[in-house]
């Protein structure tokens, strides 16, 4: 069937350049590993300055995302179900985070934090200072990875036919029950990858709190730090165990959502 | 009890004009017209889903337009019934209920009563994404009542059922109206309306061209889309008798016909088109067994073709063309037999 031929060369072609993409993805991590020896490795993962600053980084960033997310799953549920005037330009502010360099985006928290701020100033008053301080790290990833959150939560809610909650309504449940035992549920997945998302973007998070704060140092930082004042060979092994972390990580939340997704 | 005053509202599709009507308490009121004229938009401004642009809904004389959703006393049935998917059927059910804070124990024993009368008893714990499209309705319909709607309103509730299962709601609509229960019913079947309501509302052009009582509507119909059914104008009252044989005879006030039917005997209705009923000068032997003399009271041009009316027993109308009408040479008065067979006559049980 000389039919069949044509679509298989398309296709060999199809799975050629996807297997170029995929090495082009894996071959530098692989790399990091295969230039490890198990003795650096293990050396760093002892390394008392790597564990404090890898907990400090998981730590911080999924704060942020946790606190954030009060306000931001609310924010997204309205964005999905309400139209208004301008709402395009209130969608477009949303990704602004996204799209600005990183190193711009410290400079500009950076400007709203500083001691001599308002908000600076008014924190200096209960004796916190942002700059060098988790809050200030906190705060930066944030700013940074917000906008995948919303996103997320938003296409979610979306999905979620507005004709259920309406006939939850008629029902006679109120605005809280409906979003609780409705919209909220129905919109799970998506609000958790976002959640995930934003919390992966947030712990990767390089430019905006190096300008923030340098210390305490969060990994990426300290991957920057150890390169630049001792070269590759010391920054390699950092890099190493911050990725494994991060991968085993995620392949266990991964690995719960498709738990909860059979059950 | 609920009064629709001048209700106009515009959407993209189409435009809904001053529409009033009123249902009474206890009413079965259908609401019935071809599918996009606006049966649904009506229902979902009843019930507060949609806005009306102009006019008002009262029920026992109040405005419920400031009322909200929650406190209307309306209940609505989806026509794709809108459960919530990531609950069980109990959770259904039971979520009216919950929403109004009853205890415990009275949700328990409402649910169970509920869904005895719904037939679903045995499906109370199955995911609301495995269920048969009449299980799905039936669900729809316990959840909507637990909520003690004092006005059901119900979307096409028969459609996308096969025959058993339309037969056995329409049963239990029945049933859920002779226990006082108000009912609102949008459909596009005109046996629908015949079999189930006590007042019917034809819509068409998005508007309510006629209401009354099914006699009314389908003997004096005043609206081009009854009027297109001219064979609905051939329906009886009356009661299925007994027998053995699949020909079966049925007796109306007036007059016995015979109707082929694998239904028990009970009253009912017989529905026969006019495209079937013959007409002819003599009484002539053929296979129809429903035969009757009569007198031309009305000859009328329809759509298409001729519809003549037949005093006889009954008052039959027939569907002709005009070629029949001259060969005939029927004209108003003159003697006639009307004849159909038994298998074009349709028994709708009551």
């Amino acid at each position: 069937m000389p039919r069949n031929n044509k679509p298989d060369v398309f296709r060999l072609i199809f799975i050629f350049v996807g297997g170029l993409i995929l090495l082009f993805i894996i071959a530098p991590i692989a790399g990091i590993f295969l230039n490890t020896s198990a003795g650096d490795f293990l050396k760093t993962g002892l390394d008392k300055e790597v564990r404090s600053s890898i907990w400090l980084t998981l730590w911080t960033s999924m704060a942020g995302t946790l606190l954030l997310s009060i306000a931001a799953i609310p924010f997204s549920y309205l964005m999905a179900r309400k139209d208004f005037p301008f709402k395009s330009i209130i969608l477009a502010i949303i990704d602004i985070p996204v799209i600005i360099p990183h190193s711009a985006a410290g400079i500009a928290i950076l400007g709203v934090l500083a001691p001599n701020s308002f908000i600076g100033k008014f924190a200096a008053k209960l004796g916190i200072s942002f700059i060098g301080n988790p809050i200030g790290i906190m705060i930066a990833m944030a700013f940074v990875s917000i906008p995948f959150l919303i996103n997320s939560a938003k296409n979610g809610f979306e999905a979620v036919p507005e004709r259920l909650e309406k006939a939850a309504l008629s029902l006679g449940a109120s605005r809280s029950r409906v979003f609780f035992s409705i919209s909220l549920p129905l919109a799970y997945r998506s609000i958790i990858t976002g959640l995930v998302m934003m919390w992966a973007r947030g712990l990767s998070e390089f430019g905006a709190v190096i300008i923030v704060a340098y210390n305490p140092m969060i990994t990426p930082v300290l991957i920057y730090q150890r390169f630049t004042a001792f070269g590759l060979k010391y920054a390699r092994p950092v890099a190493a165990v911050f990725i494994l972390v991060v991968l085993v990580i995620f392949m266990i939340l991964r690995f719960i959502s498709r738990e909860k997704r059979n059950a | 009890m609920l009064e629709l005053k001048d209700i106009s509202k515009k959407l993209d599709t189409f435009t809904l004009r001053k529409t009033s009507f009123a249902v009474e308490k206890g009413e079965y009121f259908i609401l019935l017209g071809e599918s996009g004229v606006g049966k649904t938009v009506i229902l979902e401004i009843i019930a507060g889903l949609i806005k009306p642009d102009t006019g008002s809904v009262l029920k026992n004389q109040t405005d419920l337009g400031n009322l909200s959703l929650k406190n209307r006393g309306i209940g609505l049935v989806y026509q794709d019934q809108a459960l919530f998917p990531n609950m069980t059927v109990r959770e259904n059910i039971a979520f009216p209920m919950k929403a109004r804070s009853l205890s415990r124990d009275a949700i328990q024993s409402k649910l169970e009563e509920l869904a005895r009368k719904m037939g679903i008893s045995d499906i109370l714990n199955q995911s609301t994404t495995t269920l048969s499209i009449g299980q799905a309705q039936r669900t729809a319909l316990a959840r909507t009542l637990s909520s003690d709607p004092e006005i059901l309103l119900l979307d096409e509730p028969l459609s996308s059922l096969d025959v058993q299962a339309k037969s056995e709601l329409r049963k239990l609509l029945r049933e859920i109206n002779k226990n006082g229960q108000t009912i609102i019913h949008v459909t596009h079947d005109y046996e629908e309306a015949i079999a189930l309501g006590s007042s019917i509302a034809v819509m068409e052009n998005g508007s309510i061209s006629q209401v009354g009582s099914p006699d009314d509507v389908f003997h004096h119909p005043k609206s081009e889309f009854i009027a297109r059914f001219t064979g609905i104008k051939n329906f009886f009252r009356g009661e299925l008798l007994h027998d053995e044989t699949q020909t079966k005879a049925f007796l109306s006030d007036t007059a016995k016909l015979y109707v082929m039917t694998d239904n028990p005997p009970s009253k009912g209705f017989l529905i026969i088109d006019g495209e079937d009923v013959t007409i002819s000068n003599e009484q002539t032997r053929t296979s129809a067994r429903n035969s009757f003399k009569g007198i031309i009271t009305g000859i009328e041009k329809v759509r298409v073709g001729i519809e003549i009316i037949i005093e006889s027993e009954i008052k039959i109308s027939a569907h002709i063309s005009k070629s029949s009408l001259t060969t005939l040479d029927l004209y108003q008065g003159k003697e006639v037999w009307a004849s159909f067979k038994a298998s074009a006559a349709r028994f709708i049980k009551e």
